[in-house]
């Protein structure tokens, strides 16, 4: 794909993040694009493509009246957003569309019209999981850590810290659920759910939504806020069965995502200034430092836990707080893309001085997917 | 209300000899008869060079332990907490998920790589799961 030749010229969530009695889930799909279209300066009439997870994109058009050229119903996971970016851009690229919206939205706490999460008895995960005790994300993301763990010397204490300090880059978002600090010690004497992970390594579980609009970076410069050039993408799927992994030492969809996205950006690691990696455990910033290449996987928890990644360390990550301080309605990908496309416009609440390129790194299902986007301010 | 019941498997056409071999106190996995690879779980081609020439066998039930998480809440129904969700490593290759029985469920007691070995749980008259336990010797 050619590099910054579709901006992200719309960014929004919904007016409300957290708990949000007073919604369904697809009008908190309504409530982000409303809030999108608005900051771009556009009608809904102006959109022709559209693309969601989870819910339907005949859904979502539908309901906001939308009659779009294009669709994309890519629902991989919480990473379905970075793949819409990818696959909107190279949409847009072949003439397919002109302006594109991404929604998401998830009634992940007060469960408003959330539609089921079902694992059917004889699908495989049915079979050759379910009955051994899985139930829902905590029981099965934090499966491949122990081994990741002792493979790679990582400590107990360093995955801990990774909570600390998206806490302290919370506590700079006033948006953010959860802002007050914890200590390392606090975090390994919290509520055990899935040893090794305690309550405060496990992602919030919240009401929200948000929505991105993208067009050409020609037509870019017309837009009310300033564009955010797409630099590089990349996507991939391994299995949907944590058990399935080829290894446990790293993700496959990552080492193939990440790397396709530097590759198209054309950039090197010490080029990025901002970096979001989807955290719905505290063990995934880890993994996606190693499989993206920014260091071996054995230096990842020292980087970290010697605070590299907080408030004033040379690599800030998941500065809106991330999915464990932040907010995580249940498909986080949407809010790590909100705020790289922040930091880009420079209006982050925790705004890294001068960044002008943000890694954007999703996860989806249980390591099953992954997509990666590279955002610039400059073209 | 009834309390959920705890799920079970529902074996389809691709599966079923597993099932009938866990029932019969046989894990079974399946072999390429043209590349000899190994593979798990069961499907009527090989994932690794695509032949639909392939047999079933009996594995040996040995293995270690790859990796695990020992769950506390929430609890699945009909599982009683804490209790390990557990990645075997069988000596063939494969690596699947099970429980593991005759060991408390402890970090102390769940070491990694300790070998392992298949050990057969019957859910009811059609399904019985393989699960691993602590290898004697």
């Amino acid at each position: 794909m050619r590099r910054n030749a579709v901006a992200v010229v719309g960014a929004a969530e919904t007016t409300e993040l957290g708990v949000i009695p007073n919604m369904s889930q697809i009008q908190l799909h309504a409530d982000a694009a409303l809030n999108a279209i608005k900051d771009a300066g556009l009608k809904l009439s102006d959109i022709d493509g559209i693309a969601t997870a989870v819910e339907t994109p005949q859904q979502i058009a539908h309901y906001l009246g939308i009659t779009p050229t294009w669709v994309d119903g890519t629902s991989v996971g919480g990473c379905s957003f970075m793949l819409h970016v990818r696959h909107a851009a190279a949409a847009i690229e072949a003439g397919l569309c002109k302006t594109v919206l991404i929604t998401h939205a998830e009634s992940g706490k007060s469960m408003i019209g959330k539609l089921p999460r079902s694992m059917p008895a004889d699908s495989l995960q049915g079979q050759f999981e379910a009955p051994y005790g899985v139930y829902g994300p905590p029981s099965m993301f934090p499966i491949p850590v122990l081994r990741y763990m002792k493979t790679h010397g990582i400590t107990h204490e360093q995955i801990a810290s990774v909570a600390v300090f998206q806490r302290e880059w919370a506590a700079k978002n006033p948006r953010a659920m959860m802002k007050a600090p914890i200590t390392v010690d606090d975090v390994l004497n919290s509520k055990m759910i899935a040893y090794p992970f305690r309550i405060l390594q496990c992602c919030l579980v919240t009401d929200g939504g948000g929505a991105l609009i993208l067009t050409s970076a020609d037509r870019a410069k017309d837009f009310p806020n300033k564009p955010v050039y797409i630099l590089g993408t990349g996507e991939s799927v391994e299995t949907p069965m944590v058990s399935q992994m080829k290894t446990f030492d790293s993700s496959g969809a990552f080492t193939v995502a990440g790397p396709t996205a530097f590759r198209e950006a054309g950039i090197a690691h010490k080029d990025v200034d901002h970096l979001m990696i989807y955290d719905a455990f505290a063990h995934l910033p880890l993994y996606g430092l190693g499989d993206l290449g920014f260091m071996p996987h054995e230096e990842t928890g020292k980087f970290i836990a010697d605070g590299n990644t907080r408030p004033g360390g040379k690599l800030p990550m998941n500065t809106n707080g991330g999915g464990l301080s932040y907010m995580h309605s249940g498909m986080y990908g949407m809010y790590a893309l909100q705020e790289s496309v922040r930091q880009m416009r420079g209006i982050a609440p925790a705004q890294v001085p001068g960044a002008k390129i943000s890694v954007c790194h999703g996860v989806g299902g249980m390591f099953a997917a992954s997509g990666t986007v590279i955002f610039t301010n400059e073209k | 209300m009834a309390e959920p019941a705890r799920a079970r498997p529902k074996p389809t056409p691709e599966t079923q000899h597993y099932w009938d071999g866990a029932k019969a106190g046989e894990l079974r996995l399946q072999r390429c008869d043209d590349c000899s690879n190994v593979y798990f779980p069961p499907r009527p081609f090989c994932p690794s060079c695509a032949s639909r020439k392939v047999s079933v066998f009996q594995a040996s039930g040995k293995g270690f332990l790859y990796s695990y998480v020992i769950n506390h809440r929430p609890a699945a129904p009909g599982f009683t907490p804490p209790y390990a969700i557990a990645v075997v490593e069988l000596d063939e290759g494969p690596r699947l998920m099970s429980s593991i029985i005759d060991c408390p469920q402890t970090p102390e007691a769940l070491e990694l790589d300790m070998k392992l070995e298949v050990a057969f749980e019957k859910l009811d008259d059609t399904i019985t799961l393989p699960v691993f336990r602590p290898a004697k010797g």
